[in-house]
């Protein structure tokens, strides 16, 4: 009997060593690649740098994250991130709505997947090319003032600010929105929106009452990306926000760059992840998670 | 026909965030075609002179040429770890296996600056210099990700009864996996493939801190935009790019639209 006929026969009997056989190649690699990269960059961030050599030194000190929290103008970036990470999230959530809900009530066999293809050419074409679209468009001499000229209003100055970048973010991941919610309320049975409205309940009231929460863990999923991509984010405050438009991706992205002070940038990072790590245990709590 | 307040305004506003997606893009791919070297609008004239000067940019091409190397490479191992990791995941039963399903999501659903800083802070902690294979071990793990994500929603799909029937009839795990499972993921794991190979062409916030002094094509794209260099020509890559992208895409959906047609 050859080996891998044997062997084959043992992964047969052996359901578990099975799954332990084809997990174990993609396992290493999410081991040796990501998680023990976020741990070094942990480790990292305990570290300190040498003002004069430049050179990393090993140790655990507390050193930058009391930089961190004692310098408000961190502060306010963190808070200026987390705080359009949330508005982008709104907004899309709130945006997202009409079309899903469309696609997955009204649209027939053979609009649907085509609003379906509309959604996801431009999530996966490409994010520069997006961004720098909207930099064109809002600059001063762009394609907005030029149709605002045009219909006799005021020129709005809005590139380059805070509520370009509320624009462009929530332009690029509004179809992270639309999918999981159209998945969730295309699952909703309709007999149960008959059954609502035998009862009594008027439409506003169905939707309120049955649709939404039914459609909640599509949200959250939704969700889950549009923050998450907003918040560690770099390339769009550079390329459409202002100055003083920083988020915390500039100050890692800047630390590691150009001071080249890896350890301070590991701390800011730090950061995210502990805002992104409360997220996923809340959305897990809600459901979302059935519904990625 | 009563006429339907709501459901009108419904349909209108599909057509308001539909225009609000497509306006964006079809601007960009419009300032290609301009022949001036400054970026306003509207465009006064119109010219191909900017394509065949980007062409011809060795700067440009040597960058397209990584990012496609890049990406062959970590498609490639993209597939083969996606797919062994949905096949092993899929099978998982009993405590723990929800953790682990929620563990391979993480590279996406956690932000890029992440994976991006944790990889540098990890070459560096080893020393190791940064290069093409650095790139390709941050856009692979990623990558993985989106390769697993459509071979595991096909694979819950499946009736499991053909690889049953498949064991009954005398097929050991490893003819039936050729033979049932394997043809049947074949579309999945291919549309699973050409996003994956999207994705890595062109993701731009993980590579910036896995690169180096070496420069894929959003690389480029993103450093001629910060320093308004060789903005006719960037105006050019993206386009170009955008159409390179829609191909794969549409293709992709293809695959898992037929596919999902035979099993319903």
């Amino acid at each position: 009997m050859p080996a891998s006929a044997s062997l084959s026969g043992l992964l047969w009997r052996r359901p578990a060593w099975r799954v332990a056989a084809l997990i174990s190649l993609p396992a290493i690699w999410f081991v040796l690649f990501y998680l023990a990269a976020l741990a070094a960059m942990f480790v990292s961030s305990f570290h300190t740098v040498d003002e004069l050599s430049g050179q990393i030194q090993p140790g655990w000190t507390l050193d930058n994250f009391r930089q961190l929290l004692g310098d408000w103008t961190y502060g306010r970036i963190a808070l200026r991130t987390v705080g359009i990470a949330a508005a982008v999230t709104l907004t899309d959530g709130l945006l997202a709505w009409p079309f899903a809900y469309v696609m997955a009530r009204y649209a027939g066999p053979r609009l649907r997947p085509a609003l379906m293809a509309l959604v996801m050419l431009p999530l996966w074409s490409s994010y520069l090319a997006r961004v720098y679209a909207w930099r064109l468009i809002l600059a001063h001499d762009g394609a907005l003032n030029w149709l605002l000229h045009g219909l006799g209003l005021p020129a709005a100055s809005i590139g380059y600010s805070n509520w370009a970048m509320w624009i462009v973010f929530t332009y690029l991941w509004l179809p992270f929105m639309i999918l999981p919610l159209f998945a969730a309320l295309e699952r909703i049975p309709p007999s149960l929106l008959e059954a609502s409205s035998d009862l009594g309940a008027a439409g506003w009231r169905t939707f309120r009452r049955v649709i939404v929460p039914l459609a909640m863990p599509g949200l959250v999923a939704g969700s889950i990306f549009t923050f998450s991509l907003t918040l560690g984010d770099y390339i769009t405050p550079l390329l459409v926000g202002g100055p003083g438009s920083d988020f915390i991706g500039n100050v890692v992205y800047s630390n590691v760059g150009v001071s080249n002070n890896i350890p301070f940038a590991a701390a800011f990072a730090v950061l995210p992840l502990l805002v992104m790590a409360g997220y996923l245990l809340i959305a897990r709590k809600l459901g979302a998670f059935d519904a990625l | 026909m009563r006429f339907d307040l709501a459901k009108t305004l419904l349909w209108a506003s599909v057509i308001v965030i539909l225009l609000f997606l497509f306006v964006p893009v079809a601007i960009i791919m419009v300032y290609a075609f301009s022949a001036s070297n400054i970026q306003g609008w509207p465009i006064q004239s119109f010219s191909l002179q900017w394509f065949a000067r980007t062409f011809a940019d060795d700067e440009v091409r040597a960058a397209l040429f990584l990012s496609v190397e890049v990406a062959v490479v970590a498609t490639a191992l993209a597939m083969l770890m996606g797919l062994l990791a949905a096949l092993a995941v899929y099978r998982l039963r009993g405590p723990g296996s929800e953790a682990i399903a929620f563990a391979v999501v993480l590279p996406i659903a956690l932000p890029g600056i992440l994976t991006g800083m944790a990889l540098n802070s990890y070459f560096v902690l080893w020393g190791i210099n940064l290069s093409f294979w650095t790139i390709v071990i941050g856009h692979g793990t990623f990558c993985t990700v989106i390769v697993y994500n459509n071979v595991i929603a096909r694979l819950r799909r499946l009736p499991p009864s053909w690889a049953e029937a498949s064991g009954d009839l005398g097929a050991g795990p490893w003819r039936t996996f050729r033979l049932i499972t394997l043809p049947m993921l074949g579309s999945a794991l291919g549309a699973g493939a050409l996003l994956a190979f999207a994705l890595s062409f062109d993701e731009v916030i993980v590579t910036t801190f896995t690169a180096g002094a070496q420069t894929t094509l959003p690389l480029w794209i993103f450093g001629a935009i910060r320093l308004g260099q060789h903005l006719p020509e960037v105006n050019v890559v993206v386009c170009v790019v955008i159409l390179l992208t829609i191909l794969p895409v549409l293709l992709a959906q293809r695959l898992m639209g037929r596919a999902a047609l035979l099993h319903k």
